[in-house]
């Protein structure tokens, strides 16, 4: 406790508020407030409404909502499978060698979502590969983008984990592939869960990357609560945007029920 | 160290030396290398060989001395770079203010706002800028109030289609950055300390600087240093606000490669903002590594 006086805690409390809820707490409550409404002209929001929603589970909506999920998910696995062994890998390296490696996986996150995109776009628009205008250029993208940090909570879960499990056990016999399958990933779980909810809700969130190659037909989530918005239909945009922060939420919801259970184990 | 490491050979190590950590350290069998192959050939073809791309087109003639020369660019690399600064010491010192609150001043309900700012950080950035449009667009919270109080029809508030509206929205969604390093510091703190100090009369005020400040300091460099390259790195805020006044290096290479298919120029001014981040990063690296983040 720092602040002992009645008066300084209430007054501690009180500068909290006044900065915790305008900046942190508002926004989310008007997103969701504009999201059922049609006007806002006046303190508050007016003309109360479901229609955003009717809309916002139909069509095109539903369609980028879908898109969305399937890249993230597709994402997601790549991703964490690429990640993990590479993390995998680096921690049987030595010091120099896992150095590298750490830092050729770390690269993602320093550059720019939008150069990333620029890259894929370059690199794919051309032979001997072309996917410019398919779904695949998308979900390249988003793999770059979070593989990064499925390979950062990974290997820093392994620095975490206990040597004498997989020492125990190769000392009692085990082959590398037994131990790794049957000791190291299961003990790795809880974090291996935690890094695919992290990737799933930054994948969700993409915009920067996405708008500089999505085709017409692969249209994610957070680029139409963009057009909608940039069209001027802000309610629209709202509704969309709640649906996407919803969704997930479930999935990481999801995703930390089998964390719990996985830690127990 | 994380690692209980109670096996016999920490136990047998001479007083005093330094454990390594996990400990294969120098010598690798010859069997391991390939298996680091399979990563590294799909981060090079989906990540390495595209960047590489970006390099050599942004070489071709003429390219650098026509963007580095053009106003808009330095205009842009100028916005960018203050507004990431001035961003990264808004979310520092918020961050630290609340982060205070939060640990040393703790009240009911504390741990679900650590919680709310778990699930905060979740959310993409441009939501920011979507709600900032609702309380304080030309329609909206702020501006509605002003009109009902005053009859004025048109608000006070116009802001977020400049500088200032970036700003607002930058360090509004990048504190929780902050946050998050500075509680797990606060958490290991000892409190005996604090209470040793408040028991010879020092005043909070005081606690704060020369108690608490101290052990922060390691978590706001490495917490700020991130904010610092996420900022300049940061599109989706400063597209939605949908301002022409405020063109970043990101903005810029958008605008250039998707509006103009100048890309080129587009090239040009990614390489530069990799530069700029990367050279960060990899000083964000070191201060967070000294700082056993």
């Amino acid at each position: 406790m720092l602040v002992h006086s009645r008066t300084g805690r209430w007054t501690a409390w009180s500068l909290f508020a006044v900065l915790f809820v305008p900046l942190f707490a508002l926004p989310l409550l008007v997103i969701l407030a504009a999201s059922f409404s049609t006007h806002w002209s006046g303190a508050f929001p007016s003309g109360p409404t479901t229609a955003h929603y009717t809309a916002a589970v139909r069509g095109e909506s539903l369609q980028a909502l879908t898109t969305s999920l399937v890249t993230a998910v597709t994402a997601s696995v790549v991703a964490l499978t690429v990640g993990t062994w590479a993390a995998l890998a680096a921690a049987a390296l030595g010091r120099k060698g896992k150095r590298v490696l750490d830092a050729l996986f770390m690269l993602p996150v320093a550059v720019p979502s939008v150069v990333v995109g620029l890259a894929v776009l370059v690199a794919f628009s051309q032979p001997p590969v072309l996917l410019n205008g398919t779904r695949w250029i998308v979900i390249i993208a988003h793999t770059v983008l979070v593989t990064a940090f499925a390979h950062q909570s990974v290997s820093a879960a392994l620095r975490r984990l206990d040597p004498m499990y997989e020492q125990a056990a190769a000392s009692l016999g085990a082959r590398p592939s037994y131990v790794l399958l049957r000791v190291k990933l299961p003990l790795l779980l809880p974090s291996l869960t935690a890094a695919a909810g992290l990737c799933f809700a930054l994948s969700m969130g993409e915009l920067s990357a996405t708008v500089m190659l999505y085709p017409p037909d692969w249209t994610p989530l957070p680029v139409l609560v963009f057009t909608a918005t940039d069209r001027g239909s802000l309610f629209t945009g709202s509704a969309l945007a709640v649906v996407l922060m919803t969704a997930t939420l479930l999935v990481l919801l999801a995703v930390s029920r089998i964390r719990t259970k996985a830690s127990y184990r | 160290m994380a690692s209980p490491g109670t096996g016999l050979l920490e136990r047998r190590r001479a007083p005093g030396a330094v454990p390594t950590r996990s400990d294969p350290a120098d010598r690798v069998p010859a069997t391991v290398w390939p298996w680091a192959l399979p990563p590294v050939a799909v981060l090079a073809v989906v990540f390495l060989y595209p960047l590489a791309l970006v390099v050599r087109e942004s070489l071709a003639p003429g390219a650098y001395a026509e963007v580095l020369s053009s106003p808009s660019f330095r205009d842009a690399l100028l916005t960018t770079v203050w507004l990431a600064v001035a961003s990264t010491a808004g979310c520092l010192v918020l961050g630290f203010v609340l982060a205070l609150v939060i640990a040393f001043v703790p009240f009911p309900g504390g741990k679900a706002v650590s919680k709310f700012i778990d699930v905060f950080l979740s959310f993409p950035s441009f939501l920011i800028t979507l709600a900032l449009l609702f309380l304080y667009g030309t329609v909206g919270m702020a501006n509605g109030i002003w009109t009902d109080a005053t009859g004025d029809p048109t608000g006070p508030f116009r802001f977020l289609g400049t500088p200032w509206g970036v700003l607002l929205a930058e360090i509004t969604y990048f504190t929780p950055f902050v946050m998050r390093p500075l509680l797990a510091a606060f958490s290991q703190m000892e409190t005996a300390q604090l209470e040793a100090a408040s028991s010879l009369g020092a005043r909070p005020s005081r606690i704060v600087r020369q108690v608490i400040l101290p052990e922060a300091l390691p978590a706001l460099a490495a917490g700020g240093s991130l904010v610092l390259v996420m900022c300049l790195n940061e599109f989706g805020i400063v597209l939605f606000t949908g301002a022409k006044g405020v063109t970043t290096l990101p903005m810029l290479v958008h605008s250039k490669a998707i509006l103009e298919s100048d890309y080129a120029a587009a090239c040009v001014v990614a390489v530069v903002n990799v530069a700029l981040s990367v050279g960060l990063y990899v000083l964000y690296r070191g201060v967070s590594r000294r700082a056993g983040a």
